[in-house]
Protein backbone atom coordinates (compact mmCIF):
# COMPACT_ATOMS: atom_id res chain seq x y z
CA UNK A 1 0.00 0.00 0.00
CA UNK A 2 2.49 2.15 0.96
CA UNK A 3 4.55 1.49 -2.12
CA UNK A 4 1.57 2.53 -4.17
CA UNK A 5 0.54 5.90 -2.74
CA UNK A 6 4.52 7.05 -2.82
CA UNK A 7 4.61 6.64 -6.52
CA UNK A 8 1.05 7.70 -7.13
CA UNK A 9 1.84 10.80 -5.82
CA UNK A 10 5.24 11.18 -6.96
CA UNK A 11 3.84 10.13 -10.87
CA UNK A 12 0.73 12.07 -10.75
CA UNK A 13 2.72 15.50 -9.48
CA UNK A 14 5.36 15.17 -12.40
CA UNK A 15 2.73 14.21 -14.93
CA UNK A 16 0.44 17.03 -14.06
CA UNK A 17 3.02 19.87 -14.28
CA UNK A 18 3.85 18.69 -17.53
CA UNK A 19 0.74 18.68 -18.85
CA UNK A 20 0.40 22.54 -17.49
CA UNK A 21 3.65 23.55 -19.13
CA UNK A 22 4.96 23.53 -15.68
CA UNK A 23 8.05 20.76 -15.51
CA UNK A 24 10.78 22.93 -13.89
CA UNK A 25 8.50 23.09 -10.95
CA UNK A 26 9.27 19.42 -10.10
CA UNK A 27 13.11 19.42 -10.11
CA UNK A 28 13.11 22.65 -7.54
CA UNK A 29 10.43 21.18 -5.58
CA UNK A 30 11.92 17.46 -5.58
CA UNK A 31 15.17 19.09 -4.34
CA UNK A 32 14.34 21.38 -1.61
CA UNK A 33 11.91 18.69 0.09
CA UNK A 34 14.96 16.51 -0.07
CA UNK A 35 16.78 19.27 1.83
CA UNK A 36 14.08 19.95 3.96
CA UNK A 37 13.90 16.74 4.86
CA UNK A 38 17.53 16.45 6.67
CA UNK A 39 16.79 20.02 7.81
CA UNK A 40 14.11 18.20 9.79
CA UNK A 41 16.00 15.50 10.93
CA UNK A 42 18.50 18.01 12.38
CA UNK A 43 16.48 19.55 13.78
CA UNK A 44 15.30 16.31 15.41
CA UNK A 45 18.07 15.49 17.38
CA UNK A 46 18.24 18.55 19.76
CA UNK A 47 14.39 17.79 20.84
CA UNK A 48 15.49 14.03 20.94
CA UNK A 49 18.79 14.26 22.69
CA UNK A 50 16.90 16.08 25.04
CA UNK A 51 13.89 13.82 25.65
CA UNK A 52 15.62 10.80 25.57
CA UNK A 53 18.39 11.59 27.97
CA UNK A 54 15.18 12.85 30.81
CA UNK A 55 13.72 9.56 29.63
CA UNK A 56 17.39 7.64 30.77
CA UNK A 57 17.34 9.64 34.25
CA UNK A 58 13.51 8.63 34.86
CA UNK A 59 14.24 4.88 33.92
CA UNK A 60 17.33 4.64 36.07
CA UNK A 61 15.35 5.97 39.22
CA UNK A 62 12.80 3.35 38.68
CA UNK A 63 9.85 6.34 37.95
CA UNK A 64 9.11 4.60 34.47
CA UNK A 65 8.36 1.32 36.27
CA UNK A 66 6.01 2.89 38.50
CA UNK A 67 4.16 4.83 35.33
CA UNK A 68 3.89 1.60 33.85
CA UNK A 69 2.40 -0.51 36.51
CA UNK A 70 -0.10 2.23 37.21
CA UNK A 71 -1.27 2.22 33.53
CA UNK A 72 -0.39 -1.62 33.00
CA UNK A 73 -4.71 -2.52 33.17
CA UNK A 74 -5.05 -0.23 30.24
CA UNK A 75 -1.34 -1.03 28.49
CA UNK A 76 -1.86 -5.34 28.53
CA UNK A 77 -5.49 -4.56 26.80
CA UNK A 78 -3.74 -2.99 24.35
CA UNK A 79 -0.87 -4.67 23.73
CA UNK A 80 -1.53 -8.44 24.37
CA UNK A 81 1.65 -9.60 23.01
CA UNK A 82 4.25 -7.57 24.54
CA UNK A 83 5.46 -9.05 28.17
CA UNK A 84 4.24 -7.36 31.19
CA UNK A 85 7.57 -6.10 32.62
CA UNK A 86 9.27 -5.49 29.09
CA UNK A 87 11.14 -2.14 28.83
CA UNK A 88 8.51 -1.51 25.66
CA UNK A 89 6.17 -1.03 28.36
CA UNK A 90 7.55 1.83 29.92
CA UNK A 91 8.30 3.71 26.69
CA UNK A 92 4.77 3.10 25.38
CA UNK A 93 2.92 4.79 28.72
CA UNK A 94 5.70 7.88 28.47
CA UNK A 95 4.62 8.21 24.89
CA UNK A 96 0.85 8.54 25.15
CA UNK A 97 1.27 10.44 28.34
CA UNK A 98 3.32 13.00 26.37
CA UNK A 99 0.52 12.60 23.42
CA UNK A 100 -2.10 13.15 25.81
CA UNK A 101 -0.61 16.30 27.48
CA UNK A 102 0.24 17.66 24.26
CA UNK A 103 3.66 18.00 24.48
CA UNK A 104 4.08 17.36 20.71
CA UNK A 105 7.86 17.70 20.66
CA UNK A 106 8.57 15.01 23.25
CA UNK A 107 5.98 12.60 21.69
CA UNK A 108 7.83 12.13 19.06
CA UNK A 109 11.18 10.75 20.52
CA UNK A 110 9.39 8.67 23.19
CA UNK A 111 7.26 7.14 20.24
CA UNK A 112 10.59 6.20 18.93
CA UNK A 113 12.20 4.99 21.87
CA UNK A 114 8.75 2.74 22.38
CA UNK A 115 9.51 1.44 18.67
CA UNK A 116 12.99 0.41 19.22
CA UNK A 117 11.81 -1.80 22.39
CA UNK A 118 9.00 -3.14 20.35
CA UNK A 119 11.61 -3.72 17.68
CA UNK A 120 13.59 -6.24 19.77
CA UNK A 121 10.15 -8.09 20.31
CA UNK A 122 9.72 -7.79 16.23
CA UNK A 123 10.82 -11.41 14.69
CA UNK A 124 10.69 -10.07 11.39
CA UNK A 125 12.71 -6.88 11.79
CA UNK A 126 11.19 -5.12 8.42
CA UNK A 127 7.98 -5.59 8.73
CA UNK A 128 6.02 -3.70 11.58
CA UNK A 129 4.86 -6.48 14.17
CA UNK A 130 1.27 -6.22 15.94
CA UNK A 131 2.21 -4.22 18.55
CA UNK A 132 4.29 -1.77 16.15
CA UNK A 133 0.69 -1.27 14.38
CA UNK A 134 -1.34 -0.41 18.00
CA UNK A 135 1.31 1.46 18.77
CA UNK A 136 1.48 3.81 15.58
CA UNK A 137 -2.67 4.15 15.58
CA UNK A 138 -2.46 5.63 18.94
CA UNK A 139 0.01 8.21 17.83
CA UNK A 140 -0.98 9.33 14.33
CA UNK A 141 -4.63 9.98 16.39
CA UNK A 142 -3.12 11.19 18.95
CA UNK A 143 -5.25 11.49 22.03
CA UNK A 144 -4.80 14.86 23.72
CA UNK A 145 -6.26 16.37 26.51
CA UNK A 146 -4.13 19.71 25.78
CA UNK A 147 -4.02 20.71 22.41
CA UNK A 148 -1.53 23.47 23.59
CA UNK A 149 -0.89 24.09 19.56
CA UNK A 150 -4.16 25.00 18.22
CA UNK A 151 -5.31 27.22 21.83
CA UNK A 152 -2.04 29.48 20.78
CA UNK A 153 -3.47 29.94 17.04
CA UNK A 154 -6.56 30.39 18.32
CA UNK A 155 -5.20 33.35 20.36
CA UNK A 156 -2.79 34.59 18.19
CA UNK A 157 -5.95 35.09 15.57
CA UNK A 158 -7.43 37.41 18.52
CA UNK A 159 -10.14 34.61 19.42
CA UNK A 160 -11.97 35.48 22.43
CA UNK A 161 -12.24 31.90 23.92
CA UNK A 162 -9.22 30.23 22.82
CA UNK A 163 -9.85 27.48 24.79
CA UNK A 164 -13.42 26.79 23.96
CA UNK A 165 -12.91 23.92 21.65
CA UNK A 166 -10.91 21.85 24.07
CA UNK A 167 -14.03 19.51 25.09
CA UNK A 168 -14.61 19.18 21.70
CA UNK A 169 -11.40 18.41 20.81
CA UNK A 170 -10.97 15.93 23.68
CA UNK A 171 -14.20 13.55 22.91
CA UNK A 172 -13.92 13.87 18.94
CA UNK A 173 -9.62 12.46 19.31
CA UNK A 174 -11.00 9.90 21.86
CA UNK A 175 -13.66 9.02 19.33
CA UNK A 176 -11.14 8.79 16.91
CA UNK A 177 -8.92 6.80 18.86
CA UNK A 178 -11.24 4.35 19.69
CA UNK A 179 -12.52 3.88 15.78
CA UNK A 180 -8.62 3.53 14.67
CA UNK A 181 -7.84 0.61 17.96
CA UNK A 182 -10.89 -1.18 16.41
CA UNK A 183 -9.92 -1.28 12.82
CA UNK A 184 -6.24 -2.27 13.91
CA UNK A 185 -7.73 -5.05 15.90
CA UNK A 186 -9.96 -6.05 12.79
CA UNK A 187 -7.24 -5.54 10.03
CA UNK A 188 -5.07 -7.54 12.56
CA UNK A 189 -6.83 -10.57 12.48
CA UNK A 190 -8.37 -10.22 8.57
CA UNK A 191 -4.41 -9.86 7.99
CA UNK A 192 -3.53 -13.02 9.99
CA UNK A 193 -5.92 -15.03 8.01
CA UNK A 194 -4.61 -13.83 4.83
CA UNK A 195 -0.83 -14.88 6.39
CA UNK A 196 -1.86 -18.22 7.28
CA UNK A 197 -3.28 -19.19 3.82
CA UNK B 1 -12.72 26.48 34.79
CA UNK B 2 -11.42 23.46 32.89
CA UNK B 3 -9.94 25.97 30.32
CA UNK B 4 -7.99 27.64 32.93
CA UNK B 5 -6.83 23.93 34.15
CA UNK B 6 -5.80 23.33 30.29
CA UNK B 7 -3.99 26.27 29.34
CA UNK B 8 -2.12 26.56 32.72
CA UNK B 9 -0.99 22.62 32.55
CA UNK B 10 0.33 22.94 28.78
CA UNK B 11 2.75 25.61 30.06
CA UNK B 12 3.74 24.09 33.36
CA UNK B 13 4.24 20.70 31.88
CA UNK B 14 7.63 21.01 30.53
CA UNK B 15 9.28 22.67 33.03
CA UNK B 16 7.55 21.00 35.86
CA UNK B 17 8.90 17.35 33.98
CA UNK B 18 12.30 18.86 33.56
CA UNK B 19 12.43 20.00 37.52
CA UNK B 20 10.66 16.84 38.85
CA UNK B 21 12.22 13.96 37.29
CA UNK B 22 16.22 14.74 37.92
CA UNK B 23 15.32 15.86 41.19
CA UNK B 24 14.03 12.22 41.98
CA UNK B 25 16.53 10.68 40.10
CA UNK B 26 19.19 12.61 42.35
CA UNK B 27 17.46 11.35 45.62
CA UNK B 28 17.09 7.40 44.15
CA UNK B 29 20.91 8.00 43.69
CA UNK B 30 21.07 7.92 40.24
CA UNK B 31 24.08 9.62 38.56
CA UNK B 32 22.10 11.94 36.53
CA UNK B 33 24.11 13.96 34.18
CA UNK B 34 25.76 10.56 33.12
CA UNK B 35 22.49 9.13 32.85
CA UNK B 36 21.35 12.27 30.60
CA UNK B 37 24.15 11.91 28.47
CA UNK B 38 24.10 8.62 28.33
CA UNK B 39 20.45 8.66 26.88
CA UNK B 40 20.96 11.54 24.40
CA UNK B 41 23.55 9.59 22.61
CA UNK B 42 20.95 7.44 21.07
CA UNK B 43 19.09 10.68 19.77
CA UNK B 44 22.01 11.29 17.13
CA UNK B 45 21.85 7.79 15.78
CA UNK B 46 18.04 7.93 15.87
CA UNK B 47 17.99 11.01 13.99
CA UNK B 48 20.27 10.09 11.03
CA UNK B 49 18.16 6.94 10.68
CA UNK B 50 15.33 8.47 9.80
CA UNK B 51 16.34 10.29 7.13
CA UNK B 52 16.22 9.03 4.39
CA UNK B 53 12.44 7.82 5.20
CA UNK B 54 11.86 11.54 5.58
CA UNK B 55 13.33 12.33 2.33
CA UNK B 56 11.53 9.90 0.37
CA UNK B 57 8.23 10.98 1.84
CA UNK B 58 8.55 15.06 1.42
CA UNK B 59 10.10 14.58 -1.77
CA UNK B 60 6.59 13.20 -3.36
CA UNK B 61 4.49 14.85 -1.11
CA UNK B 62 6.08 18.15 -2.16
CA UNK B 63 5.97 17.18 -5.97
CA UNK B 64 2.31 16.29 -5.71
CA UNK B 65 1.74 19.80 -3.78
CA UNK B 66 3.79 22.00 -6.43
CA UNK B 67 3.02 20.81 -9.35
CA UNK B 68 -0.84 21.78 -8.63
CA UNK B 69 -2.25 18.53 -8.73
CA UNK B 70 -2.83 18.58 -5.21
CA UNK B 71 -5.18 21.63 -5.85
CA UNK B 72 -7.11 19.89 -8.38
CA UNK B 73 -7.58 16.53 -6.49
CA UNK B 74 -9.15 19.20 -4.05
CA UNK B 75 -11.43 20.60 -6.44
CA UNK B 76 -12.33 17.11 -8.07
CA UNK B 77 -13.44 15.84 -4.23
CA UNK B 78 -14.68 19.12 -3.10
CA UNK B 79 -18.52 18.28 -4.39
CA UNK B 80 -18.53 14.99 -2.79
CA UNK B 81 -17.13 16.20 0.71
CA UNK B 82 -19.39 19.25 0.32
CA UNK B 83 -22.28 16.72 -0.11
CA UNK B 84 -21.91 14.84 2.65
CA UNK B 85 -21.76 18.16 4.59
CA UNK B 86 -17.87 19.30 4.81
CA UNK B 87 -18.36 22.96 3.98
CA UNK B 88 -16.46 24.02 0.98
CA UNK B 89 -13.47 26.39 2.78
CA UNK B 90 -12.27 23.07 4.97
CA UNK B 91 -11.93 20.69 1.94
CA UNK B 92 -8.42 21.91 1.42
CA UNK B 93 -7.22 21.27 5.07
CA UNK B 94 -9.27 17.95 4.78
CA UNK B 95 -6.55 16.70 1.85
CA UNK B 96 -3.75 18.55 3.71
CA UNK B 97 -4.01 17.09 7.23
CA UNK B 98 -2.44 13.76 6.76
CA UNK B 99 -0.24 14.58 4.43
CA UNK B 100 1.72 17.64 5.45
CA UNK B 101 2.13 19.34 9.42
CA UNK B 102 3.71 22.46 8.12
CA UNK B 103 0.96 22.87 5.61
CA UNK B 104 -2.17 21.77 7.31
CA UNK B 105 -1.42 24.77 9.68
CA UNK B 106 -0.40 26.58 7.50
CA UNK B 107 -3.96 26.14 5.72
CA UNK B 108 -5.57 26.20 9.85
CA UNK B 109 -3.94 29.90 10.28
CA UNK B 110 -5.33 30.87 6.95
CA UNK B 111 -8.94 29.76 8.13
CA UNK B 112 -8.92 31.59 11.47
CA UNK B 113 -7.74 34.90 10.10
CA UNK B 114 -10.12 34.84 7.31
CA UNK B 115 -13.51 33.91 9.08
CA UNK B 116 -11.81 34.35 12.54
CA UNK B 117 -11.36 31.90 15.14
CA UNK B 118 -14.78 32.16 17.10
CA UNK B 119 -16.64 31.55 13.52
CA UNK B 120 -18.24 28.21 13.12
CA UNK B 121 -15.89 27.59 10.24
CA UNK B 122 -12.24 28.30 12.50
CA UNK B 123 -14.18 26.38 15.34
CA UNK B 124 -14.36 23.55 13.19
CA UNK B 125 -10.94 23.66 11.78
CA UNK B 126 -9.45 24.31 15.26
CA UNK B 127 -11.08 20.74 16.41
CA UNK B 128 -9.55 19.09 13.27
CA UNK B 129 -6.19 20.51 14.30
CA UNK B 130 -6.39 19.26 17.65
CA UNK B 131 -7.98 16.20 17.40
CA UNK B 132 -6.34 14.82 14.27
CA UNK B 133 -2.45 14.13 13.30
CA UNK B 134 -0.06 14.46 10.29
CA UNK B 135 -0.45 10.39 9.70
CA UNK B 136 1.81 10.31 6.81
CA UNK B 137 4.92 11.95 9.27
CA UNK B 138 4.37 9.66 11.84
CA UNK B 139 4.65 6.94 9.82
CA UNK B 140 7.55 7.85 8.18
CA UNK B 141 9.41 8.71 11.14
CA UNK B 142 8.24 6.16 13.74
CA UNK B 143 8.66 3.25 11.50
CA UNK B 144 11.99 4.87 9.86
CA UNK B 145 12.91 5.04 13.29
CA UNK B 146 13.83 1.73 13.00
CA UNK B 147 13.96 0.35 9.64
CA UNK B 148 10.21 -0.88 9.20
CA UNK B 149 9.69 -0.51 5.76
CA UNK B 150 6.28 -2.67 5.66
CA UNK B 151 3.70 -1.52 7.66
CA UNK B 152 1.07 -3.56 6.81
CA UNK B 153 -2.08 -2.08 7.10
CA UNK B 154 -0.75 0.73 9.22
CA UNK B 155 -1.57 4.18 6.74
CA UNK B 156 -4.97 2.87 6.51
CA UNK B 157 -5.73 2.80 10.32
CA UNK B 158 -3.92 6.33 10.27
CA UNK B 159 -6.05 7.68 7.86
CA UNK B 160 -9.28 6.34 8.97
CA UNK B 161 -8.39 7.92 12.22
CA UNK B 162 -7.62 10.77 10.34
CA UNK B 163 -11.32 11.01 8.45
CA UNK B 164 -13.26 9.88 11.68
CA UNK B 165 -11.87 13.14 13.52
CA UNK B 166 -12.52 15.30 10.56
CA UNK B 167 -16.27 13.97 10.46
CA UNK B 168 -16.44 13.43 13.93
CA UNK B 169 -15.15 17.49 14.36
CA UNK B 170 -17.56 18.47 12.24
CA UNK B 171 -20.85 16.77 13.52
CA UNK B 172 -19.50 17.97 17.07
CA UNK B 173 -18.90 21.58 16.64
CA UNK B 174 -22.45 21.97 14.23
CA UNK B 175 -23.67 20.31 17.33
CA UNK B 176 -22.17 22.61 20.12
CA UNK B 177 -21.53 25.50 18.64
CA UNK B 178 -24.31 25.84 14.82
CA UNK B 179 -26.87 28.31 15.16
Amino acid sequence: MINVIWMLLLVIGIIYAGINGRIEIVTSSAISAAEGAVTLSFKLIGVMCLWLGIMKIAELSGLIKVFAYLLSPITQLLFPSVPRNHPAMGAIVMTISANMLGLGNAATPLGIKAMNELQKLNSNKDTASDAMCTLLALCTTGFTLVPATVIALRSAAGSTAPAEIVGATIMVSLTATVVAILADRILRSIYTLKARR
Amino acid sequence: MFVEISRELSVWAIPLILLFVPLIGYFRKVKVYEAFVDGAAEGFHTAIRIMPFLVAMMVSINVFRTSGAMESFVSFLSPVLVYLGVPADLVPLAIMRPLSGTGSLGLATEILNTFGPDSLCGRIASTVMGSTDTTFYILTVYFGAVGIRKPRYSLFVGLLGDLTGFFGSIYLCNKLFGS
